[in-house]
């Protein structure tokens, strides 16, 4: 029988966790993903999950110990946050060439200096690059739900590739709801024994994860970007499916909400969603035709489902806990590339907010949608990338 | 009957490797190998040995075998083991074994070893030592010793190669209470042996930290491995050592050293023999001396000798 419990989303991440029955649970702690391996650290103490818990002594070693683990079979879990994954990037990327699809929550944090422990994107953002699927949700029951579909996703044999599940450091990792918990007996029809061919085998010992020359190395490269790329049906099908077991319903690579005849799109990913669609519902009730878009997946990159989200939109904005110093926030460059590669032109505005966990206030998107109005009337009363709290028009005159 | 030169296994599990002509490493390896057999599961890390025996489509290993992170190795044995575990998969007979040099063991991967032995994990950590980061061309590490030259400790007129001292791993390792850790040398392969068996034998984390030397970085013949690894413990620059149970224990406790500096065995003469320490003045090699009966001195304590 499912159960219904008031849950954090370190908590409610802890118990998809469980439900999964990883082998191996290797993790170091980092505020605000804490919770998470204390929680799984309890119930391996308790015998709710039957796993090996390995107190690894730093990050690097977490994830290495999971991919040691995925080379004999197991299923591995490891939880991060922050400067922990940066500190794990040289081995996110190990992880991927291996195609070892190892599951990793990683709870969004600011990145130092200055040293901060809050809120914001730029430490997974930074890492889209290494080859994992990255997936943001929005609340508790997404963080639970995730967890499942993860191993779901990366251990399908067409993809075998390991999957970060992003939750908003606090925002989400430490606020409490009423969660959904399946029963064990819906996960496990859900969710098989890991079986693959990638592994060690004592009756054929294999080598793994050797070297490879420029004349093979294109072939791993072109492989791994394959198997990405086949992940996004797969997920489709994997939402199709967990719905079938579940009676929960995800909306697959994007979430587009009240998209279909806007004139003005925002687009964000995670926790903030949830403000923004509040926004939009009350516009909408002033007759105004604005939307959201919410990416759930920064990759595989959803590029079609993007750009026809905001196919016949006058101008679109990006909200993002990011900055690519010197450039842009990431996802504007990436939803950029989306409506670029569909042939479409359009006013668009980045909005760089919530760093270090900064507030993001409902006046704050209001002015955004406004800002996009005007930027389509053909005025520029800002930057392109605009900096919430510092240089955003809807400041002009106030102090900072 | 304990493994011998005469009774060891003519199969083969590390072989059609591109190691360079004497290389001490491949000998360890393959030699550990034999004496773990073929369930043995083995992590290396970046380094000569992974170098050499992991170019696809070349692959060297007949054992199940995995390349790691560089910082890593004891990480990856780690979670190998535990995964093994898990899955009530892991053989009897078999040892998660790890392969590692001097600077994926005592300069970038230390931290993961102190966690693999904390943990008291199940595995065995064999640190093959050439002195130096020979896959990368010869730079100096935390092993490589006082004189040598490195092309990052270049032996000009006003420094003579590397300054420091080789770091203390044994006993580094050995303070964290470890249930086995062991020194050897390629010289005295039927010692290593002997130990990689015993170290088999034992559950909880084991260490073995062998001399392994690179005529390439070395400078010496190709044809001089065995006989300076012989060399470097009979002289007393390396010693063969075991810790278990808490206690030191010397597996040679030489009387006295060769004193003749002209002579095989003396620390001059094993010096003098190779390229990357023919810099070192009189003097220099004097304080080598000195060093090394300091070393004894401490070594001898600890094993109530």
């Amino acid at each position: 029988m499912a159960s219904r419990r008031f849950l954090s989303g370190d908590e409610a991440c802890a118990e998809g966790v469980r439900l999964a029955r990883p082998h191996v649970v290797s993790a170091y702690p980092i505020t605000p993903q804490t919770v998470v391996v204390e929680r799984l650290s309890e119930m391996v103490e308790r015998g709710d999950l039957n796993a090996e818990y390995v107190h690894v002594e730093s990050e690097h070693s977490a994830l290495c110990c999971a991919m040691g683990a995925s080379c004999t079979g197991a299923r591995t879990f490891t939880a991060t946050s922050s400067q922990g994954l940066l500190y794990m990037a040289e081995v996110l990327s190990y992880a991927a060439g291996g195609r070892f699809p190892i599951v990793m929550m990683n709870a969004n944090r600011a990145t130092a200096l200055p040293w901060n422990i809050y809120g914001d994107q730029r430490d997974s953002l930074a890492l889209l690059d290494h080859g994992w699927i990255q997936a943001y949700v929005l609340d508790n029951q997404e963080a639970l739900d995730m967890m499942l579909m993860a191993y779901a996703i990366a251990e399908d044999p067409r993809i075998s590739t390991p999957f970060m599940v992003n939750l908003d450091g606090f925002a989400i990792t430490h606020t409490y709801e009423t969660v959904e918990i399946p029963s064990q007996e819906q996960a496990d029809e859900f969710l098989p024994p890991y079986e693959t061919a990638n592994r060690f085998d004592f009756e054929n010992p294999v080598n793994m994860g050797y070297s490879a020359g420029p004349e093979y190395n294109r072939y791993y490269k072109y492989c791994a970007h394959k198997a990405m790329k086949a992940a996004e049906s797969v997920i489709e099908e994997t939402e199709e499916r967990f719905a079938q077991v579940f009676g929960r319903k995800y909306p697959g690579m994007v979430e587009a909400y009240r998209c279909d005849d806007a004139d003005y799109v925002l687009v964000t990913l995670g926790s903030i969603a949830g403000l923004a669609r509040s926004v939009v519902d009350a516009r909408r009730a002033e007759g105004q035709k604005v939307g959201l878009l919410r990416i759930r997946y920064m990759r595989p990159f959803p590029y079609a489902r993007v750009a026809a989200a905001l196919e016949g939109a006058k101008a679109f904005g990006v909200l993002e806990k990011d900055i690519s110093f010197g450039a842009e926030g990431t996802v504007f460059t990436n939803v950029n590339s989306a409506l670029q590669r569909a042939g479409f032109v359009m006013p668009s505005l980045n909005f760089v907010g919530g760093l270090g966990g900064d507030d993001i206030s409902e006046a704050d998107i209001d002015g955004m949608f406004e800002a996009l109005a005007s930027r389509a009337a053909g005025e520029k009363t800002c930057e392109q990338v605009v900096f919430l709290g510092v240089d955003a028009p809807w400041m002009a005159g106030k102090e900072a | 009957m304990a493994v011998n030169a005469k009774n060891v296994t003519d199969d083969e599990f590390f072989f059609g490797h591109k190691a360079c002509a004497g290389c001490g490493g491949s000998l360890v390896v393959r030699q550990a190998l034999k004496v773990l057999g073929p369930n043995a599961v083995s992590a290396l890390p970046a380094g000569c040995m992974s170098a050499v025996g992991f170019n696809f489509p070349q692959l060297c290993f007949a054992n199940n075998s995995v390349i790691t992170p560089f910082a890593a190795t004891a990480a990856v044995l780690t979670g190998i083991e535990a995964g093994l575990r898990a899955q009530g998969k892991k053989p009897d007979d078999c040892t998660v074994v790890g392969f590692a040099g001097d600077g994926g063991t005592a300069d970038i991967g230390l931290q993961a070893l102190s966690g693999a032995i904390d943990r008291n994990d199940d595995v065995l950590y064999i640190c093959y030592d050439n002195e130096a980061y020979m896959n990368t061309g010869i730079q100096k590490s935390s092993l490589t010793p006082f004189g040598a030259k490195t092309t990052t400790t270049p032996a000009g007129s006003n420094v003579h190669g590397c300054l420091t001292e080789k770091k203390n791993l044994f006993e580094i390792v050995a303070a964290h209470g470890i249930p086995y850790a062991a020194t050897a040398s390629v010289g005295y392969i039927q010692d290593f042996m002997r130990k990689v068996e015993k170290a088999k034998s034992i559950k909880g984390t084991k260490f073995i930290h062998i001399i392994a030397p690179c005529p390439t970085g070395w400078g010496c013949a190709v044809d001089d491995t065995i006989d300076i690894a012989k060399e470097i413990v009979d002289c007393g620059l390396w010693f063969l050592a075991e810790y278990e149970g808490g206690s030191f224990k010397l597996n040679r406790d030489p009387k006295q050293f060769q004193t003749d500096s002209t002579q095989w065995g003396s620390v001059e003469h094993y010096l003098r023999r190779q390229g990357r320490f023919k810099s070192l003045t009189e003097d220099e090699v004097q304080a080598v001396v000195e060093g090394r009966d300091a070393t004894w001195e401490r070594l001898r304590a600890l094993a109530g000798c």
